[in-house]
């Protein structure tokens, strides 16, 4: 399929339009444009609505994007003269809690094109934090030596070759046994491929974990780059999925970006509604379903302890196992004292020590000799 | 660009949503256009939308649109290609050799092939429609394997060659969007995203599916409906759980239940989870009682 130049000059109009969608971030592929140039042919196209469903139909901008693309398309193709700048790529990620807790009608995946800073105009004190150059400490480099054969694994659905297993191998018997004219001298075997379970983590970057949320974060960047399916999320007034920026090899790297992406660091904490809006995106809840959930976090909560305490319930219910790590779990002796901690006890696998990143380390590591779902 | 011979007698996405409409579908401007552009440019057209806002319906009144078999691939964690293409009779093979003796038997031949969704949509393209349904379930393998199929609707049998489409197939993927697809396939494809259909919409489709629903009732119930999705619940009802709730207490109402009453006590049909009916639970009657006036 190629585009044919009948009508170069007209074509430009679209081209230029593909062009302004991938300056603000949107991945179109040459041949989406080709693709698109070809829909606008086959429909008229009589009316400006019409290239409108053909660019969504061909350029597949994510649902979560659309209010963006719109504004782009009017920009382009009406020339809309209010828009001035448009989205940072980075905005779809956030959930905002303040205005689902005020009950506002704002979507809880965000769009906030008019907004000049992804922090203006908030009456918390946002601040944003750089991470200092850093060192690796041991326990992550064990973390990442140990990961691939000590995280929690769970059985596939696919089958592999092995000495021994529970199915027949029928594809190679029967190869096997063409060579000796039907006759079958060893029955191949199969067994289900063990395949890595799911992670989430959950991080506390409220100001009561300030002195732990840097080596949290280190641990997060060690654990997204050590394992291959690991979800990653922060939270205190709000909510922010830092899976993308810590999937940057380079540590100082990723966790800038992550830092540039986390707005309410050393705020204030509201764990309930942020674990409810998580589980009321079903994207994100569904991060959460047969993973190893992780949540680091000392539950000093701020908000309602039943709105936490039915989250905690409903992740439990989904996961494969939920570990709380607070740096309260020091001592040997410990006994939750605060009322959310006390709420969601029975709901947790695992309360536990989460005061540095070796007894974190240690923990998740061993996570995957529990049992194998 | 040709208009694919797959859609002769319908040149407009207006035509087809005419069609769809024919075949008890009602869909929008997008999905029309989205799904015309689809056959006419003889690409793969990918859905996505949350559970219940009639991805797969849309699969089935296009390939009634068609008039073609609707060839359905439900994709699920671990799908392999011995399930989405072809697998051996292995059995059967194996009787073969026993019985050829001294004689040479082809086992790689049609009888012994046991053909799968993919493979059966390729030797007939022009009378099948295949959906590839809840591709987000499915891992990335899988997903990966799909781009080759979806690019040259070709796939190669290594005991037999390669089976090529003689025309581009008809193929509909669907996505409850639980996790991203990769970017490469969304290429490949027409896209369109459902959303759940306005209330006016929403009350034709339901009195389209249940003829024996009045229109009030119908109303009714999309409008508890709109509520319901409102609220932060596990499970929001989709278009069919509207339906059924519909249909259910229209019966109930027949038995002798009062209005209200009889939504409340079909609730079970529209909210399938016990946590959301313990939630939903202490509002329902005021909320009922609004979308019923």
């Amino acid at each position: 399929m190629s585009a044919e130049p009948e009508l170069p000059r007209a074509a430009r109009v679209f081209i230029s339009f593909v062009g302004l969608l991938r300056t603000n971030g949107f991945a179109v592929a040459p041949e989406q444009t080709t693709s698109f140039l070809a829909a606008i042919q086959l429909l008229g196209p009589r009316s400006l609505e019409d290239i409108r469903q053909a660019a969504l139909a061909t350029l597949a901008p994510p649902p979560e994007r659309r209010a963006t693309f719109d504004r782009l398309f009017d920009l382009h193709f009406r020339g809309n003269e209010a828009i001035e700048r448009v989205d940072d790529g980075e905005d779809d990620e956030t959930v905002r809690l303040q205005e689902e807790a005020r009950g506002n009608d704002e979507p809880l995946l965000s769009d906030e094109a008019n907004e000049s800073g992804l922090a203006a105009a908030r009456a918390e004190t946002l601040v944003e934090r750089r991470f200092a150059q850093l060192s690796t400490t041991d326990a992550l480099r064990r973390l990442s030596r140990e990961a691939p054969r000590r995280l929690p694994k769970r059985r596939g659905h696919r089958r592999m070759r092995a000495r021994s297993g529970p199915y027949a191998d029928l594809r190679r018997t029967l190869r096997d046994s063409v060579r000796s004219d039907g006759e079958i001298l060893r029955l191949g075997r199969l067994k289900r491929r063990q395949r890595p379970r799911k992670m989430l983590l959950l991080i506390d970057v409220s100001g009561s974990m300030k002195t732990r949320t840097e080596e949290n974060m280190k641990f997060a960047h060690t654990l997204v780059q050590a394992a291959p399916s690991v979800e990653v999320f922060t939270f205190g007034t709000r909510l922010t999925r830092i899976t993308r920026p810590l999937r940057l090899k380079r540590r100082e790297q990723a966790l800038r970006a992550a830092a540039h992406a986390v707005s309410d660091w050393d705020g204030g904490t509201l764990i309930g509604d942020a674990l409810q809006a998580f589980l009321a995106v079903p994207r994100f809840g569904g991060y959460a379903r047969g993973a190893a959930v992780i949540i680091v976090s000392d539950g000093l909560e701020r908000g309602e302890p039943d709105a936490l305490r039915d989250a905690v319930a409903k992740l439990s219910r989904r996961a494969w196992r939920v570990s709380w790590l607070t740096p309260l779990a020091a001592g040997p002796d410990f006994r939750p004292q605060t009322e959310a901690l006390v709420a969601i006890e029975r709901f947790v696998d695992d309360l536990v020590d989460g005061g540095s990143s070796a007894s974190i380390v240690a923990h998740v590591l061993a996570l995957g000799q529990r049992r194998v779902a | 660009m040709a208009v694919r011979s797959n859609i002769v007698g319908i040149d407009s996405p207006e035509a087809l949503e005419k069609a769809l409409r024919a075949a008890y579908y009602l869909a929008d401007e997008g999905l029309a256009t989205a799904a015309y552009l689809g056959l006419a440019l003889g690409k793969p057209l990918l859905l996505e939308g949350a559970p219940g806002v009639g991805k797969t319906e849309a699969a089935k009144a296009i390939a009634a649109v068609l008039g073609r078999r609707l060839i359905r691939l439900q994709c699920y964690e671990g799908i392999d290609a011995s399930a989405a293409l072809y697998e051996w009779n292995y059995p059967r093979q194996m009787l073969a050799i026993r019985q050829a003796g001294d004689e040479s038997v082809d086992i790689y031949g049609e009888t012994f092939l046991i053909e799968r969704p993919m493979l059966a949509t390729l030797r007939a393209p022009d009378s099948t429609v295949l959906l590839i349904d809840e591709i987000d379930r499915a891992d990335q393998e899988f997903e990966a394997f799909l781009l080759e199929f979806l690019s040259d609707f070709q796939i190669s049998i290594p005991e037999r060659g390669t089976v090529r489409a003689s025309e581009r197939p008809v193929v509909v993927l669907t996505s409850n969007r639980t996790r991203d697809l990769h970017e490469a396939l969304r290429r490949r494809c027409v896209y369109h995203w459902i959303d759940y259909p306005s209330a006016e919409r929403e009350a034709r489709i339901v009195m389209m599916r249940a003829s024996s629903v009045a229109e009030g009732t119908a109303r009714a119930v999309v409008a508890a409906v709109e509520k319901l999705r409102r609220e932060p619940l596990s499970k929001a009802p989709g278009i069919a759980e509207a339906v059924d709730w519909a249909e259910a207490a229209t019966l109930l109402h027949k038995g002798g239940a009062r209005w209200p009453d009889a939504f409340r006590r079909s609730i079970g049909v529209a909210l399938k989870d016990e946590e959301d009916l313990h939630f939903i639970s202490p509002r329902l009657d005021a909320l009922l009682a609004e979308a019923s006036a």
